[in-house]
């Protein structure tokens, strides 16, 4: 069976937008609760890191590589860095590694 | 707001993301490749990174579509990919004035991405919808031509620099979450925490989840544990 891209990508689409746009419209009020708050205030910084660690090893193929990637990384974002200064960095390093080892 | 507020806040939103507009520019890259892989042309790469704006999912359906899955299948992935951003819409609920219309909620929330999460959470106060438009101008041109190019070029490139190239997503995740870290010591180790606890799941004991899965299961539960142990002080309001 042959499948149209087009319809793939209005699917994706599609299904993207409703999660982005469910909460923001139907919770119109601020929330009270504490704890709520909290977990909401949590929940980015824990999933990007569950993202991104060990993720970043099989991205590079070798924990040679992305492990020093990530240390110079942190490092870098923790005296200030930009998002692009960041991530460049991260890219320079695994491209130099990768060509030492 | 005034007509001149508007445009005061939107050049503000524009050029405060023109960092995540040359980030995704370079990862979109990666992007592009991915979609190559999955059969895509350059126009339609071009629309999929347009109309989503989510390197993670986009990712997965990409990955999903190359093995020729089913309508039904991209979508239930792309759910499962994307959850993140069902709890990200939630905390910029609370990141809006709770008057904000709806046609501005709707529009918000066409680029809540990772990063224009981060760059929002981390303004003082209530994001002004035009700011939030700002950030969108530089950042859904930067991802959606990122892509496009990536697909041209992708072939082009020696290995070794699309490897490279591939670390750059994470490094933009870094950039956003060591920064707050530095600050407050609860997300500093939240975050160790976060990622030992990945590691454990997918290298350790993966009890045969998938990463999308993973990902949503450890984010909740940590979450949650972290809000009963560290609730927030009424100060975090603004400045985190």
């Amino acid at each position: 069976m042959t499948r149209n891209i087009y319809i793939y990508i209005l699917v994706m689409a599609a299904v993207t937008y409703a999660i982005r746009a469910l909460p923001l419209t139907v919770i119109r009020k601020e929330i009270k609760n504490k704890r709520i708050r909290a977990f909401l205030y949590y929940v980015p910084y824990v999933t990007l890191a569950v993202m991104t660690f060990p993720a970043i090893i099989d991205a590079t193929g070798s924990a040679a590589t992305a492990l020093p990637a990530l240390a110079a990384a942190a490092a870098l974002a923790w005296f200030g860095g930009s998002l692009l200064q960041v991530a460049v960095t991260a890219c320079l390093v695994v491209f130099v590694l990768g060509m030492i080892i | 707001m005034s007509d001149r507020n508007k445009y005061q806040s939107f050049f503000k939103g524009m050029r405060d993301a023109i960092p995540i507009m040359l980030g995704y520019l370079a990862v979109g890259f990666t992007m592009g490749i991915c979609a190559k892989n999955a059969g895509f042309s350059p126009f339609q790469a071009f629309l999929s990174s347009f109309t989503q704006n989510a390197s993670a999912g986009q990712f997965a359906g990409y990955t999903l579509i190359a093995a020729g899955a089913s309508y039904l299948e991209v979508a239930v992935m792309i759910l499962v990919a994307n959850a993140r951003y069902l709890l990200m819409s939630c905390a910029m609920s609370q990141k809006i004035s709770p008057d904000t219309p709806l046609m501005h909620r709707m529009l918000i929330a066409y680029d809540l991405t990772d990063e224009i999460f981060g760059l929002s959470v981390a303004q003082p106060g209530f994001v002004e919808p035009f700011y939030a438009y700002g950030m969108a101008a530089s950042a859904i041109p930067g991802w959606s031509l990122g892509t496009l190019f990536g697909l041209i070029a992708g072939n082009i490139l020696p290995e070794n620099i699309v490897t490279a190239l591939s670390a750059g997503l994470f490094g933009m995740f870094i950039a956003v979450i060591v920064p707050p870290a530095r600050k407050n010591p609860v997300i500093a180790l939240l975050i160790l925490f976060s990622m030992a606890a990945s590691f454990i799941f997918s290298r350790v004991c993966d009890l045969g989840l998938s990463a999308g899965t993973r990902t949503i299961m450890l984010t909740v539960v940590i979450s949650l544990a972290a809000a009963f142990i560290f609730p927030l002080k009424e100060e975090c309001r603004d400045d985190a």
